[in-house]
Formats: C-alpha cells, structure tokens, sequence
C-alpha cells in the first residue's frame, strides 16, 4: 500500500516536474542531434521489451510464492536447473544486444563527430580553441573571431577544427550534437549542421578549473543574409584578433560574448604548435600534430 | 634561519579560510578528543589495543573494515548534501553556500570517499567477514598481511580528512585527469593529498586481493571443489583476479604522475612530449575493472540472499558461475567507453561499445536466475530480501541506461552530463550500495550474536530508495537538457526545480541512514529479544552451522563437504553433536602490532611526500621496509590451543 502510494506520488511529481520542460537533447535543431535523439528512443524502446516483463514477473513472482501463500502454489526446493529455461534468457539478451551491437557499429561510423555532413552547401570552417573560462571561436576564411558566441549559418555544414590552451575541456551544443574534447596541442574534429534558426546553448563538459561551469556559449543559427551582415560588422569591430589580443584574453577568467576583426590567419595553428615545442626533432618537422618525440627535451 | 628543509612547504595559509571547512577542521578534532577522553574514563585503552588494533582475526579486522566504511559513508552523504544544496541554489539570481573551489574540492573527495573508503571498505569487510566462515576455514591464508591491508586503508582514509584541516583537496574529480592535475594547473598539495590517499589504500587493496584469492585456492574445506563452493566466494574469487590484474594499473598511473608533480618528469603533462591522454587510458584500465570489483560481491550476495529467502536451492548454479567469469573476463575490454569524445577512431569507438553491451547478456542472466529462484520458492520479505527486490528493480534501470550510453552515437550527447552521474549512481547505490547494506543486515547476527531490528531495517530501505529516486531521476532529465556534470551555477531558470528535487532526494537518503543508526542502537539495547543462536535466517551455507557470534577460531572441528548449500542438507539429516575424539589441536596466529605501527609508518611517509619534507620521507621508508624485514624474521608468530580446551569452548559455545 505504501509502495504503491510512493509510486503515485513519484509519478505526478515527475509529470508536474517535466510538463513543459525543453530538452536539448530531445528536442534538437540539427541533423547530427535528430538522428541521435532517434537512436536513444530505438534503443531505449528495444530494451523495454525485456525489461517490462522482467519487472513483472518480479512482482508476479514475489506476490505468488511469498511465504503465507504455501497452500495455493506449489513449493519445490529443490528445482534448480531447466536447460530449456536458461537457453532461453541467454537467448534473448544475446538478440538484443545482436540488434543494439549492429546498430551501434552502423552509427558509430555514420555519426562519426569527424565525418563530413552530406550537403549542397559548402561547408563553414570553424577553429574553436578553449581557453580558461572561456570559449575562441575563429572563422579562418571569413576573416572574422569571437568569444562565447558561435553564429553559424542555418542550412550549412560546419565543420570545426577544436584544440585548447586550458586543461582539458569538451566542446558540446546539445541542440546540435554530439560533443568533443579539446586537447592541448591537438586538433579535434566535429561536424554539426543546424536545421532551423535559433538561439542554442553551447557547453564546456570536462572540469578545466575554477571557472569551469561559466565557461558557456551561445551558438546563433542566423539566415544566410543575417550571417553575412553579421561577419560583415564584426569585420568592422575596433577589437582585432592577434597573437597580443590572444595572450590578453587567455588570462584565467570570463568573459562576454565579443566579436573581432581576425588579423593573423595562422593563430589557430600557433597555439596547436605552442605545445609541440621542443618536442619535434629536426628529421620529422612534418609529423602530426600530436607528435611525441622525447630526444629533444630543451623545451622543459 | 631557514627551517624549509626541516617542514618542507608547511605554511600556516593552507589553514581554511571558510566558515564551512573551519566548522570540519575544528569539528573532527573536537571529536578525536572527545573519543579519547572517553576512551581513558572508561580505561578501555588497552581493551581497544589488545582487541581490535593488534588483531588479525578476520572477523575483526572485517568490522574494522565495516565502521570505517560506514562513517565515511556518512562523510560521504553529507559532502552530497553540500553538493546538492549548492546546486540547488545555483540558479540565476540564486546565491553560493560556500565558494567554487570548495564545491569542486567536496564533489572530489565526495567520489574518492564513496569509491575508496566506502564501497571498497564495505567490500572488504563483507570479504573478512564471510569468506573464511563460508569455505570452512579458521582464518585468511596470510592474517598479518590482512591486518596490514587494513592499517593502509585506515592510513589512506586519514589522508582523505585530513586534507579538510590542513591544505585542501584535489578539485581535479575523482579519476583527476591531468593536465589539470599537473603542476602547471594545479602546484598545491589538494592533488598530492588525492595521489597518496589513493595510492596507499590502493597498495592495501591490492595486498587483501592477494590474500583472499590465495584464501579460496588454498584453505577451503576437505570437499568443497570449485563447483561447490557458495556463489559468493566465486564472486570474491573473480573479483580478486580482477583486483590483482586492475590496482598495479592504478599504483602505475599514480606513480607517473607523482612523478611529474615531484620530480619534474613530463609522462602527463602537455608540455615536454607527455601526453594525457596516455593517463585517461591507464587510469581506465583499472577504473572500469574496479567497477565491476565492486558490484560482483553484490551479485554474489544476492545470490546467497535470493536462495535463503526463497528457501529454494539457487537456480542455475552453473550459469551463474559461467556469468561471473564472463563478466571478469569482459570487464577488461571496455575501458575506452569512458571517452569516446576523445576522438578515437568510428571502429575503435564501435568495438568497445559493442564488448560493453556484451556483459549485459550475463547480467541478464543473473537477473533471470533469481527470478527463477523465486519461483515455486517460499518468499520471507526479511529485510534483505526487501534490499534485493530494490535492487532488482533499480540496478536493471540503471543497466539499460548503461547499454544505452554503450552506443558510442548516444554517448556523444550524454557523455559528461547529469545523465552520466545519474547513471553511475543507479548501479552503484542500486548495485553495490543495496546489495553491501542487505549483506550487513544478513551477516550482522554472525559476527554480533544478535539481529537487526527488522521495522528499522524495512524504513531504511524505503528512505534509500525512495531518496535515490528523487536525487536522480531529476538528473537524468537535466543531463538531456544540457546539464553537464560537477557544475555549480547555471542560467537556465527551468533547471532550478530539478535540482531542489534532487536536494530533497539526498535528505531522503539521509532519512536512510538515520534510519539504521537507530536500527543498530535500538537493536544493542533490545539484544536480548534479538538474541538468535547460529542459524536465525534458515541459512543453506556453512557459515550458519557455527554459533553466533562467531567464534575467534571459527570451527573447533573443520567440516566436511559433500555438495552445494551442505549445511542446508545437514539439517535436513539432522545436525549430530560432534564426537569428543574429533576435537584436535588448532593453531591460530598471534596478535601483533606491527600491522598497526607500519600503516601509521606509511601515513606519515605519504604526509611527508605531500608536503615535501625530504628527511621524513627517507626515514619512514627505512622504517617501513625495517619493519616488514623484522616481522618476515619472527618464527614466533603463532600459537597452539589444545583440543581440551577446544572441546570445551565449543561446548559452552553451542550450550
């Protein structure tokens, strides 16, 4: 009676609680989310096949055998084997996880955060690099920067090149999709695509430090026309985005969403190779970018 | 005059500065005295010397273990207290109880506390406490090393609070992934605090894995082949293979890292050629193990629990074995699923998701074995019966959000987010936490003589799951809203409500264990109503055909065994008083306070390490290596009681 109570109330609680609550995740704005959010339902669906009946043969169960109800069922003590049975509850996990296993291999590769989004546009190069609380964004070919804001163009594939000059930290719009860490001295890689405009939260999710949970963005899908006059006055900013400008900001702290006119091309690729200093031999200067190469120690 | 050499980087600022962490640094010293004062009015100074600290029976050291574990499980609570309350308030507009860096410092020692001190000292009290009663022994294969194993863990756990008083803890949460870890990011002692706690329980953990894998080989009663042996001590036997292969990982990629902090080297940091990512894959190669280190003594428990309840035989004795070696053997090829954001590759990715869903089909498994063991049983709902259908009900929750976070497309959106931390908890409180609590209940009378109150025992139970649902259902919808876990503010007016649920969830689990502190202080008072004789559950394995509490020997006469659950089938026979010529001589080791003396050796070294004072360091390492020399060349360690005198304790016992 009680349990049954508590179950009620723990029921009208989370309905009163969800009603009318967003999810990110659940209610995206992208490709990449969309196809996610499908495959959390299928999958979550599948295994409710198995875990329903599981529950009530648990409740089945423990109501008919209790002790008290001796006379009405039969108490055998000593059934303890039924190679039929145990065939059959190895089966079907096996079978499931069968069509989960094949489906996650499928998905893995097809939501691949590096492979490239099917689309007639061409695709926006975003360099994102995470600093201590804060979040760089460069527009490499549009000769444009930001800080904490992300605006993208609706329709178009962005394709984001992600490294840090922080702790570990993990770029992630839930609207959007799928998250990636940023690494010191590599480049991560993420394609994401947003289906409709809007303004969609962006998050850090690896603890880099004190200002960790402020360290928050706001990713804008604009219209191609409000892009385009975006970049265009953040081309006119009085902030300018250099190696100077770089080190200024890079300060432990946060920051408000500001735009800048990107004066240095390559800065992107500076603060990747800040971290291979000293550690690249002279014979393999073309290696990858997460080279570790210990016979030249200097840079210690 | 420099005294740096002689205090190292001792310096009266690593004092606390908030009212939070002042309260605990006064707090627990107060406490410390008032213990001791206590201990000298009542002059029970050397009853506790004598008894418990230079002990090394197993049954002992196991309720060592046991209170250890339970106060930190309270510590514990109260750091998820503090957490949620901070949460709860961290809404825009909303107001900070204390600052960031201690939030981040309290969600660190929140995870180390509740894994290192609690699960696995809980675990290890269950290990000492029944494994050597269910294989028919009189002891572990090596007590003194039992007693040092426990002396570490104690040693470890000081460092964890000690921290609180002087210096601080890691914020880097509990695995402390460098860099951030790193002296670059980090030159205090917090991370050198969580190194040596971590490292010096671990190094304990590993020399009890040790001790109890060679205890099930080697000392278990004429008869009891492998595939009679209680599915607990199968548990405890996988668990120790997983223990030995898992925790040299750990000490590995701690002393890497050490290393870095101490000496300069680059194994993790990013500067210099090291490489973090390289720790992330270490630090996982135990840390997924260690999971299943800490729930398969659970499913091993449930199984004993299940079967006695039901009074059926246990179904599928075979598969459940079959399981457990499957999910051993399974749990080494999944670390990677801890970070698929970290850019592997789309078929690394695939196979290590795909070999995670894997052990969820032997899981299955045992869930539908104690299904069918219910079935055509005889069902008591004694207090741990009532743990298990808990259990059942939550840990299967919390494995279908487990396979769900398997699919490395699912894990890029729920990864590192509130989803994560609700799933982690589903499976360790409704795994681990549920499955240790019901197999205190159920082995309590054992060691103690008497029962739990059960009324007690049933109102914990409901506030614990009652409490888990509340503090993280909410968190499983806020991570698909974008919450990302350790956050303490956040600017989303909607979440606010979630978290104060969540709140109310942990004052819930609180109510919990409110619940069996007057459950164990109501039932001392009450012992002679509770008072039982051996057997109070209608046990099936051996343990049950001793008197309770057990004896310090355990057996006066070291059974036969002839099938699985003997004892059950000896009372079916009727149980014959034993012969006056059975009773021989028993050996049993001596006390001895060297256990004790080398595991405040290694506190102090591992304090010296923290705080750089060189000299300390080299002479408590001479110390503790003398120490192990000396103890290694005493022939005296045992002693003899004769069978007279056997005969006749066991009869006044069995009276």
């Amino acid at each position: 009676m009680l349990v049954a109570c508590t179950i009620v109330a723990l029921v009208i609680l989370g309905y009163l609680l969800t009603r009318g609550a967003h999810f990110d995740v659940l209610q995206p704005a992208g490709q990449v989310a969309k196809s996610q959010k499908s495959l959390l339902i299928f999958a979550f669906g599948i295994m409710m096949l198995v875990v329903i009946p599981v529950f009530i043969m648990l409740i089945l169960f423990a109501w008919k055998y209790r002790a008290g109800n001796d006379k009405k069922v039969d108490y055998r003590p000593e059934w303890s084997e039924h190679k039929l049975l145990e065939a059959v509850w190895w089966g079907i996990p096996i079978l499931i996880i069968l069509v989960l296993g094949i489906t996650a291999w499928v998905t893995a590769h097809t939501l691949d955060p590096y492979r490239k989004i099917d689309s007639k546009a061409a695709p926006v190069n975003v360099q994102v690099v995470a600093l201590e609380w804060k979040w760089l964004f460069i527009y490499p070919d549009l000769g444009v920067a930001s800080v904490n804001e992300l605006p993208v163009p609706v329709n178009t594939p962005i394709h984001f090149t992600i490294s840090a000059d922080a702790p570990m930290s993990a770029f992630w719009v839930p609207a959007l999709g799928s998250q990636i860490y940023a690494m010191n001295g590599m480049s991560s890689q993420l394609n994401l695509i947003a289906d409709r405009t809007g303004t969609f939260p962006g998050y850090n999710t690896n603890i880099n430090g004190e200002g960790y949970a402020k360290m928050k963005f706001n990713v804008y899908a604009k219209s191609d026309k409000d892009f385009s006059s975006w970049i265009a006055s953040a081309r006119k900013s009085p902030n300018m985005m250099d190696e100077q400008m770089l080190q200024k900001i890079s300060k432990p702290g946060t920051m408000s969403e500001t735009a800048y006119m990107l004066m240095d091309n390559g800065l992107y690729d500076k603060v990747v190779m800040k971290y291979m200093k000293g550690t690249m031999s002279d014979k393999d200067s073309t290696g990858t970018s997460t080279q570790h190469d210990m016979s030249n120690m200097e840079g210690m | 005059m420099d005294w740096q050499w002689l205090i190292g980087r001792l310096d009266l600022s690593y004092l606390p500065h908030e009212p939070v962490t002042m309260g605990a640094a006064i707090g627990m010293p107060l406490t410390l005295v008032a213990i001791a004062a206590a201990l000298t009015y009542f002059k029970k100074w050397g009853y506790l010397w004598r008894e418990w600290i230079t002990t090394v029976d197993a049954k002992r050291i196991g309720i060592m273990y046991g209170s250890v574990a339970i106060i930190m499980l309270m510590r514990g609570v109260f750091d998820a207290l503090m957490i949620r309350s901070q949460t709860a308030l961290g809404g825009p507009g909303g107001s900070q109880l204390f600052s960031t860096d201690t939030y981040q410092q309290v969600f660190t020692s929140h995870g180390v506390i509740m894994i290192f001190f609690v699960a696995m000292g809980l675990m290890f009290a269950l290990f000492n406490i029944a494994v050597p009663l269910m294989i028919g022994t009189r002891d572990v294969a090596f007590p003194f090393l039992n007693a040092v194993s426990f002396w570490l863990f104690f040693a470890g756990m000081i460092l964890v609070n000690g921290s609180l008083i002087f210096g601080g803890f890691s914020i880097g949460g509990w695995l402390g992934y460098p860099p951030l870890t790193e002296l670059q990011y980090s030159p205090g002692p917090g991370v050198d605090y969580w190194i040596w706690s971590l490292q010096i329980a671990g190094i304990g953990s590993l020399l009890s894995g040790i001790n109890f894998f060679v205890t099930i080989l080697k000392h278990r009663a004429p008869g009891m082949t492998f595939m009679r042996m209680p599915i607990f001590v199968w548990s405890v036997l996988v668990t120790t293979v997983l223990i030995m292969i898992a925790f040299p990982m750990l000490t590995a990629s701690l002393a890497l890292l050490s290393l870095d902090r101490l000496m300069g080297m680059h194994f993790f940091t990013s500067m210099g050629g090291g490489n973090p990512m390289m720790y992330i894959n270490l630090i996982w190669a135990w840390g997924h193990p260690e999971v299943y280190i800490l729930v398969m003594p659970a499913f091993g428990i449930f199984s004993e629990i299940v079967a006695t309840f039901s009074r059926k035989r246990l179904f599928g004795y075979k598969t459940m074995v079959i399981a457990l070696v499957a999910i051993m053997f399974f749990s080494f090829i999944v670390w990677q699923h801890h970070f698929f954001t970290m850019g592997a590759g789309a078929d690394v990715n695939a196979f290590f998701g795909i070999m995670t869903m894997i052990i969820a089909i032997p899981t299955g498994v045992k869930l539908f074995n104690w299904l069918f063991t219910m079935y055509r049983g005889r069902i008591t709902f004694a207090s741990p019966m009532v743990w298990f259908m808990c259990f059942a009900v939550t840990f299967t929750i919390g494995g279908v959000t487990g396979v769900l976070m398997a699919v490395p497309a699912i894990d890029f959106q729920v990864h590192n987010t509130l989803f994560l931390v609700a799933h982690f908890h589903n499976v360790i409180i409704g795994g681990v936490v549920f499955g240790y609590l019901a197999a205190i209940t159920y082995w309590f009378p054992k060691m103690f003589g008497f029962r739990l109150h059960e009324g007690f025992g049933k109102a914990a139970a409901y506030f614990w799951q009652v409490g888990f649902l509340l503090a993280f259902m909410p968190l499983y919808a806020l991570g698909l809203m974008g919450a990302v876990r350790r956050l303490d503010n956040y600017s989303d007016p909607a979440w606010i409500p979630f978290f104060i649920v969540s709140a109310v969830g942990v004052v819930f689990v609180g109510a919990g264990i409110a619940c069996q502190v007057l459950q164990i202080a109501y039932s001392v008072w009450k012992r002679k109503e509770l008072h039982v004789t051996g057997d109070p559950w209608g046990g099936r394995t051996l343990e049950w055909s001793v008197p309770s509490p057990a004896p310090f020997y355990n057996y006066a006469i070291i059974p036969k065994v002839n099938r699985v659950d003997e004892w059950w089938y000896q009372k079916e026979e009727g149980v014959k008083a034993p012969k006056d010529s059975e009773y021989k001589d028993i050996v049993m080791p001596k006390n001895t306070s060297f256990g004790f003396i080398i595991g405040m050796t290694a506190f102090v070294l591992s304090g010296a390490l923290i705080w750089h004072i060189w000299w300390l360091v080299i002479l408590t390492f001479i110390a503790v290596v003398a120490m192990i020399i000396m103890r290694t060349m005493d022939d005296f360690t045992e002693y003899t009681i004769p069978a007279a005198e056997v005969m006749k304790m066991d009869k006044e016992a069995r009276a």
